[in-house]
């Protein structure tokens, strides 16, 4: 048996039936990520041990015992702008390069409640901004399907890591499709839930209008899995929501899409969308009619607005909350300044990476005296259009299924001196944020040059049973999923 | 030329809560720098705020009783600038929709009561505090003040002269500790006042030039800096010169303004809504709810003191000027139904010893209860008032009860006629000459064998009963 190899959920078996001690599942987690992650390079702080420390305490103490809690002994990986008290969190940033949070995030808090194995820490772009993880301070990480291409972002090293099976399972975050779109470049399963349905406290904000956190895991199943685990109401988050938290794993029990009508945007299939990504998904959608789906064709006619909303209402956000990183408090202090102006400007321009500054600019700018309303108050106008047209397409269908990403992973370097190429590569799962309804990406087939394609399941929200019944279908119908990437 | 002088005013007070905005951090001044944080107000990365309840209900109830309209739904916006003492790099306020607007207080102005409109009150949270030390390098910061609860209450600019804004902060910061939503304390910073001011020539409509003032903590030094203001910008305008619209500082050392900042080096604040706040809906019943809590303010208790317990409106505004205060007197009352003597005792021995000792009434170390108590014995004869006035400060420095002060003292008054004759007949015999001129019809003589009496008495003898006695012995 290879630890690694199993699902989150089938390890869960194990541990919950003795058959795998914790110490067991870190040592073979250790070796595995000692044998690929040169390669890959998912992690940003390897928490290699504490986590020996967190599971022989865990065997010690599980002497005799039930082992009842789901996430308990369960090895994951945390994209690094998700607080861990004690372990280093960066953001990919050398602003926050040696902060140390002295508090856990409210998903984190919930996971060690259940008695988690924290692996590490893994990479993403700069404060979450990007589409490649070509913006972190420590350097990309790969696609482990071709160590050549990027393996998406901002969420890449958790996708990475989950794809290499340096993890059981991981979470990201996801504010224009930072779970989903490196999910679908690294043929693994990702799900960015309902604003509001996990708690955001701890989670370093780029967006806050937009931000979620959500699990990336090797199967349906262990998403559903994981995000039971995670989600409920935080009185610690105001915008978190007050709705009950069903039993995800029972949405799987129908291996069909019966009574389901599937609407196909057809916005989403325009110029621009690789052929091999629109006969990957065309086709996946004729399985999902085939599993029982009604397709239907619907119109999402604002989506040709969402890249330009989002990019001035996240930019917004972000100018403001990137302010307290000002040499103060806490994270980089540049040295040397003669004065308080100097201390602020130094420390800013050494902290904060090219995109990360553009975005400051940008939002600054669409927030100043004189252009708020043609630029922030616009684009909120324009972002109520987009969900009443999210709204109006959820009176007829039950799912909306799109591509995930125009294309599939790009190579390093491809799109990184154009910012505006890198951003549409997000095209499709922008509007998704701006809307706040969940969405899941997950494999449904490879490129000709063996790269993953993603496909995009859009629900309503609050209804990722719905979402998690339909992936779930749809991937015990398909072999995708036991295609493994070989890394070299 | 003569000028009308318009002035509006602003107002920051801080709200009484035990715990900040946003936070669950206390808000106790004069805690060691930083003891009151936590990741939140320090702002630290992935925090999130959580609206405190008791803040809001704090500012509706303040809202009510200035008349004013309650948001049913309420925006909370970042203003965004950089300074070291304002952890997030921005502070949470209301832009758009502040939780009171089109309010109004009745204060006295130069010609009789005065309504002054209050344009909006908003929530918002405090900054820190930079500290600088003198001969160090550099400042210090300290956060226990960031994320406490502040109202800035915004009036319109209604008023004319300096003294009506003296007599409207005061009638502000009256209401406001009556509803007990503010401590009114200046030095501590719980009260801020920061009036604005324009000059316009007599009979023009359109408003002059404003400028802002800063940095006055007292009622005294809004006083002189508003007039100070007045004259200068008078005196710039006689002589053909232009008010610059800027910020000034009063320096209280020199007793003038000076520029703070200029129009042109004033922040764009770049408001927007904080995504990390839904919109806070207060419900219809719930405002009501909070109206039940609005108490009797000031002006109307003055009135009621005046005819509940026919006290003149001098006794009665005096007695009304802290709420504390009033309430000390009226739960000595429904005790002891004579206002007139409990208001006698409240504003002149209690006072005085409030006063020597820097207590406030709602401090102090004599309950109603005792008062009262040191009353009746008074009143059924224990001891004379004279002896009361004398203990009192005992009474309200030691602890003890006046029974027990009065019964180690052995300051009992004596009313026993036995007692008392023996007394009197000593004085009658040592005063001859007095007796003889009472007898010839010199009614005066009676208070000096009296005062003898007493004397001899060592002023626990009942003057009544010696009176009394006296008559009886010589007619």
């Amino acid at each position: 048996m290879s630890i690694h190899k199993l699902s989150l959920y089938e390890l869960h078996k194990k541990f919950t039936a003795g058959e795998v001690t914790a110490t067991e599942i870190v040592r073979a987690y250790g070796l595995r990520i000692g044998q690929v992650e040169s390669k890959v390079k998912a992690y940003i702080t390897q928490a290699k041990d504490s986590v020996v420390a967190q599971a022989s305490a865990l065997d010690a103490s599980l002497k005799g015992w039930r082992r009842t809690s789901p996430m308990m002994g369960m090895p994951l990986a945390i994209k690094d702008n998700i607080c861990t008290e004690g372990v280093r969190t960066t953001c990919a940033s050398q602003m926050l390069g040696n902060f140390v949070p002295p508090y856990d995030a409210t998903v984190i808090a919930k996971l060690r409640t259940q008695g988690y194995l924290l692996l590490g820490k893994t990479n993403l772009d700069e404060f979450a901004m990007g589409s490649s993880t070509e913006n972190s301070a420590f350097g990309p990480s790969r696609n482990p399907w071709n160590l050549q291409c990027v393996p998406g972002g901002s969420s890449g090293g958790s996708a990475a890591a989950v794809a290499a099976d340096e993890c059981a399972a991981a979470l990201g975050s996801d504010t224009g499709g930072s779970i989903r779109q490196p999910a679908a470049f690294c043929g693994v399963v990702g799900l960015k839930p309902t604003y509001g349905r996990v708690s955001r406290y701890g989670l370093i904000a780029f967006a806050s209008s937009l931000d979620q956190i959500g699990p990336i895991t090797k199967d349906v199943t262990d998403s559903a899995f994981l995000l039971g685990a995670i989600a409920g109401h935080d009185p610690l988050d105001s915008t978190s929501a007050d709705v009950p938290v069903p039993d995800y794993l029972k949405a799987l029990k129908k291996k069909d899409l019966k009574r389901l009508k599937v609407g196909v945007p057809v916005e989403f299939f325009a110029e621009g969308l690789d052929p091999d990504v629109e006969l990957t998904v065309r086709a996946a959608i004729q399985e999902l009619k085939a599993l029982g789906g009604e397709i239907k064709e619907i119109q999402l006619p604002r989506t040709d607005a969402a890249v330009a909303t989002y990019y001035v209402l996240a930019t917004a956000e972000a100018s403001s909350n990137l302010a307290r990183y000002d040499g103060v408090k806490f994270g980089l202090r540049a040295k040397e300044t003669k004065d308080l102006l100097e201390l602020y400007m130094k420390t800013r321009q050494e902290g904060f990476g090219p995109e990360v500054k553009r975005r400051i600019m940008l939002g600054t700018y669409v927030l100043s005296a004189g252009y708020y309303d043609a630029y922030y108050g616009k684009a909120q106008a324009v972002r109520t259009l987009i969900r009443q047209d999210f709204e109006a397409a959820f009176q007829d269908v039950d799912l909306i299924v799109t591509p995930v990403a125009p294309t599939p992973a790009f190579k390093f370097g491809a799109k990184a001196d154009d910012p505006l190429q890198m951003y549409l590569s997000d095209i499709f799962t922008i509007s998704v944020n701006l809307a706040g309804v969940p969405a899941i990406s997950l494999p449904c087939g490879f490129s000709r040059g063996g790269l993953p394609i993603g496909l995009q399941l859009i629900g309503r929200p609050f209804e990722e049973e719905t979402l998690l019944r339909a992936a779930y279908a749809y991937e015990q119908s398909t072999q995708w999923k036991t295609k493994k990437p070989v890394i070299r | 030329m003569i000028y009308e002088v318009v002035i509006g005013v602003e107002v920051h007070a801080q709200l009484r809560t035990k715990s900040k905005l946003f936070c669950g951090c206390g808000t106790t001044f004069g805690r060691t720098a930083n003891s009151q944080t936590c990741p939140l107000c320090l702002g630290l990365p992935g925090t999130l705020p959580v609206i405190n309840r008791a803040a809001v209900e704090m500012a509706v109830r303040a809202g009510l009783a200035l008349n004013c309209t309650i948001a049913a739904n309420n925006l909370f916006a970042r203003k965004n600038y950089f300074y070291p003492d304002l952890p997030k790099g921005y502070q949470i306020s209301q832009y758009e929709a502040p939780i009171c607007e089109h309010g109004w207080i009745e204060v006295a102005g130069s010609e009789g009561p005065k309504r002054v409109r209050i344009r909006r009150a908003h929530l918002e949270e405090d900054a820190g505090k930079s500290v600088h030390v003198a001969g160090s390098n550099g400042s210090r910061v300290d956060l226990n003040r960031a994320g406490t609860p502040l109202l800035e209450i915004v009036t319109e600019p209604d008023l004319r002269s300096a003294d009506e804004v003296v007599s409207y902060l005061k009638g502000l910061r009256d209401v406001l500790m009556y509803l007990e939503v503010c401590d009114g304390n200046m030095d501590e910073g719980s009260f801020r006042c920061e009036p604005n001011l324009s000059l316009r020539p007599l009979g023009q409509k359109e408003f002059g030039t404003k400028v802002e003032l800063k940095n006055i903590n007292s009622f005294k030094f809004v006083k002189d800096a508003v007039e100070y203001e007045i004259k200068r910008q008078t005196k710039v305008l006689n002589e053909g010169g232009k008010i610059n619209q800027e910020t000034r500082l009063w320096n209280l050392e020199r007793g003038e303004t000076a520029v703070m900042r200029s129009k042109e080096e004033a922040h764009d604040y770049r408001y927007f809504p904080d995504p990390d706040l839904v919109p806070l809906k207060l419900e219809k019943e719930w405002i009501e709810g909070c109206r039940k809590q609005v108490t009797e303010l000031p002006a109307a208790r003055m009135q009621r003191f005046v005819s509940e317990f026919a006290l003149s409106e001098y006794d009665a505004g005096q007695l009304t000027a802290t709420k504390a205060v009033a309430d000390f007197f009226e739960a000595s009352v429904r005790l002891f139904n004579q206002p007139k003597t409990v208001s006698n005792w409240v504003m002149g021995e209690l006072t005085r010893e409030l006063n020597n000792s820097g207590t406030e009434a709602s401090a102090s170390r004599v309950s109603p209860e005792r008062l009262v108590s040191l009353l009746q014995l008074v009143e059924q004869g224990t001891i004379s008032l004279k002896v009361a006035r004398e203990i009192f400060p005992e009474v309200y420095s030691s602890g003890k009860t006046p029974e027990q002060i009065v019964q180690e003292k052995g300051l009992i008054q004596v009313s026993d006629e036995g007692a008392l004759d023996q007394i009197i007949g000593d004085v009658l015999a040592m005063n001859p000459t007095q007796v003889a001129q009472f007898k010839e019809g010199k009614q005066q003589v009676l208070g000096f064998l009296v005062g003898q009496v007493m004397k001899a008495s060592g002023g626990k003898a009942n003057p009544g009963k010696v009176n009394e006695l006296l008559k009886r012995k010589l007619v």
